[in-house]
């Protein structure tokens, strides 16, 4: 048994999703190396190095790569994974795109968002948002498997000494290109890896308001997320979307301030430690997941929230 | 050009599904069923090129049992041209169902397909990547925006930065995200229509595809339960609770 996991990256930084997922590859089996694809990604291949108990880092740098289009990303990793039992890797938007496409080339089925590991071929992953969860087991001679990072601790980044390998191996298919990307830019910490999390939802009203959260957030060092209601109201982008089919967050404090606790939206929060809820509505949901419900107006709430903190 | 949008008949995204007692599965007994919230903004993207004369055919395509054909109507009355049923008892894996898609595509030649980034009952997240996959198409997932000019499609995609942009070769797979597009809501005149257009059934065995699972389900299982919480009378209140009781606050 050896399994593969694919570092999440951007060409400069390993994510922080890379290392929930080797800690769910170590509770596979103890044989893993890591695999390391982008364009000029030297100083991610060396902090892939440092992670404990990995065997060899292998690493794919080509230009075809950099933009981690999923047509040749996963044309490679289906090509390096077939001498491995498992394949993992995050369950980022990056993951998803290319992973079902290494499963697809292997022949194999693909088991998304595990939360827990049983054995080296049984897993728990969440159904129906969440209100169900599911004990499956793959048959296949290769697993591929996707992690969500809210299911697993972070391993240790430092201290290891895997062995760097070159993989000369360059699956430019030529059938996509990237044009651009308009990425978000903050200073606060990422929403899924965040300590502390305040989102807002519709009853914020407009984004403006937003800023009502921020202050909150500057003084508690938290990430600002969003319910579905609130992107599509244009409040705020896309990328702050927690919920079924937006981002999973497990933090230690998740405050969810007129957010009425839509079962979509609750599926992607309610694994956090605390929960607290402001809504000036008492039959709202959410109150049913909270340990601390404030029936208020938000418009009250938070500036006394922020010059209480 | 031709598209084709396949869809997924699922529980309606208002009910709250639970593990039957024995966990033997989801106690979906007399539960509402629905098309696919992803796979109406599937159809509703299709029916737009249409409507802008940048397709010609909109071809609806599920795989399921026969009660599928409920959901195969609803695609027609929002305003696809026709159906395919790929009929089977059997639940399908969405590797199966890519390989069902491939034999249909191959079939049709359709020169983009239009599909839901996720099915909400089982969120696997996969066939529309699985059949670029096996088609050796290119993929726009999780898309925000669309945008066709000669053989190549721009597809603006929702990711965990913010937006991203690609370009690809047609014909190419496209799966859907909720800002693509607000899906309309069919008229009566449009559902009787629905009922006149064609309606084609087929099955595994004639498209000669194996769509076998790979994956045992052994239990599904009610989540871990929350405490209960409690209803704080002020923001002071509140502020001493989460510093001095869960301390998550300094
Ligand atoms: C396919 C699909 C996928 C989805 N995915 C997601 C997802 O990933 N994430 C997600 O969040 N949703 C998702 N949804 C949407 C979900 O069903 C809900 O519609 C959404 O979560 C509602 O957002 P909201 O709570 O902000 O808005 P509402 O339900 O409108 O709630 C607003 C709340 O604000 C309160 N409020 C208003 N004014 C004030 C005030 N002044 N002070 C205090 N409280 C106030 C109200 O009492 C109310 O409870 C999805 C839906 C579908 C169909």
């Amino acid at each position: 048994m050896s399994i593969l996991v694919v570092v999440e990256h951007d060409n400069e930084e390993l994510k922080g999703a890379t290392l929930n997922t080797v800690t769910a590859a170590k509770e596979i089996g103890s044989e893993i190396d890591l695999l390391v694809a982008g364009f000029s990604c030297d100083s991610v291949a060396d902090q892939a190095c440092s992670i404990p108990g990995i065997g060899k880092v292998l690493v794919a740098n080509k230009e075809s790569y950099k933009n981690f289009l999923a047509e040749n990303i996963g044309t490679l990793v289906s090509e390096v994974g077939k001498g491995y039992s498992h394949i993992l890797a995050a369950a980022t938007s990056n993951g998803k795109n290319f992973m079902p496409r290494v499963a697809a080339l292997l022949d194999v089925s693909q088991v998304s968002e595990i939360i827990s590991v049983l054995s080296e071929d049984t897993f728990e992953r969440p159904i129906y948002a969440g209100n169900c969860i599911a004990t499956v087991k793959s048959s296949d001679p290769i697993k591929v498997i996707t992690v969500r990072a809210t299911g697993f601790d972070d391993c240790e980044v430092e201290g290891g000494s895997a062995t760097k390998e070159i993989v000369d191996l360059d699956s430019n298919l030529g059938i996509s290109s990237f044009v651009g990307e308009e990425l978000a830019e903050s200073d606060r910490p990422e929403l899924t890896s965040a300590d502390i999390v305040i989102s807002g939802g519709r009853g914020m009203q407009n984004g403006e308001n937003f800023s009502l959260l921020e202050g909150i957030a500057d003084k508690l060092g938290a990430a600002i997320g969003a319910s579905r209601a609130a992107v599509d109201s244009g409040f705020v982008p896309n990328d702050m979307q927690v919920g079924q089919t937006g981002k999973i967050v497990a933090p230690n404090l998740y405050i969810a301030v007129g957010i009425s606790g839509a079962i979509q939206h609750l599926a992607g929060m309610k694994d956090s430690k605390v929960i607290v809820a402001i809504n000036k509505d008492e039959e709202a949901p959410i109150f049913q997941v909270a340990d601390y419900g404030l029936v208020a107006d938000l418009f009250e709430a938070l500036p006394e929230l922020e010059s209480k903190l | 050009m031709k598209v084709l949008v396949p869809i997924k008949r699922v529980v309606d995204y208002n009910v709250k599904v639970r593990a039957k007692s024995d966990e033997t599965g989801p106690d979906l007994a007399n539960v509402k069923m629905a098309i696919n919230p992803f796979c109406e903004i599937a159809v509703e993207e299709a029916v737009r090129l249409k409507e802008s004369e940048t397709a010609q055919e909109v071809i609806a395509v599920s795989i399921g049992s026969n009660a599928c054909q409920e959901q195969l109507r609803t695609a027609l009355a929002l305003g696809a041209d026709r159906a395919i049923l790929v009929e089977t008892e059997l639940e399908v894996e969405p590797l199966g169902v890519a390989k069902l898609l491939k034999a249909v595509v191959e079939k049709e030649q359709p020169d983009l397909i239009i599909l839901g980034k996720q099915a909400i009952d089982d969120d696997s997240n996969q066939t529309g990547q699985m059949l670029a996959s096996l088609l050796s198409y290119a993929q726009g997932t999780f898309a925000s925006e669309i945008k066709i000019e000669g053989d190549k499609i721009d597809v603006t995609r929702e990711v965990d930065g913010g937006l991203q942009t690609v370009s690809l070769n047609l014909p190419a797979v496209v799966t859907t995200d909720l800002r693509l597009n607000e899906p309309r809501y069919a008229s009566l005149p449009n559902i009787m229509k629905a009922k006149k257009k064609s309606l084609d059934t087929l099955t595994p065995e004639e498209l000669n595809v194996d769509a076998s699972p790979r994956i045992e389900t052994l239990k599904v299982s009610p989540p871990p339960e929350r405490a209960a919480g409690v209803i704080v009378e002020s923001v002071d209140e509140l502020v001493e609770k989460l510093k001095n009781e869960a301390k998550v606050i300094t």
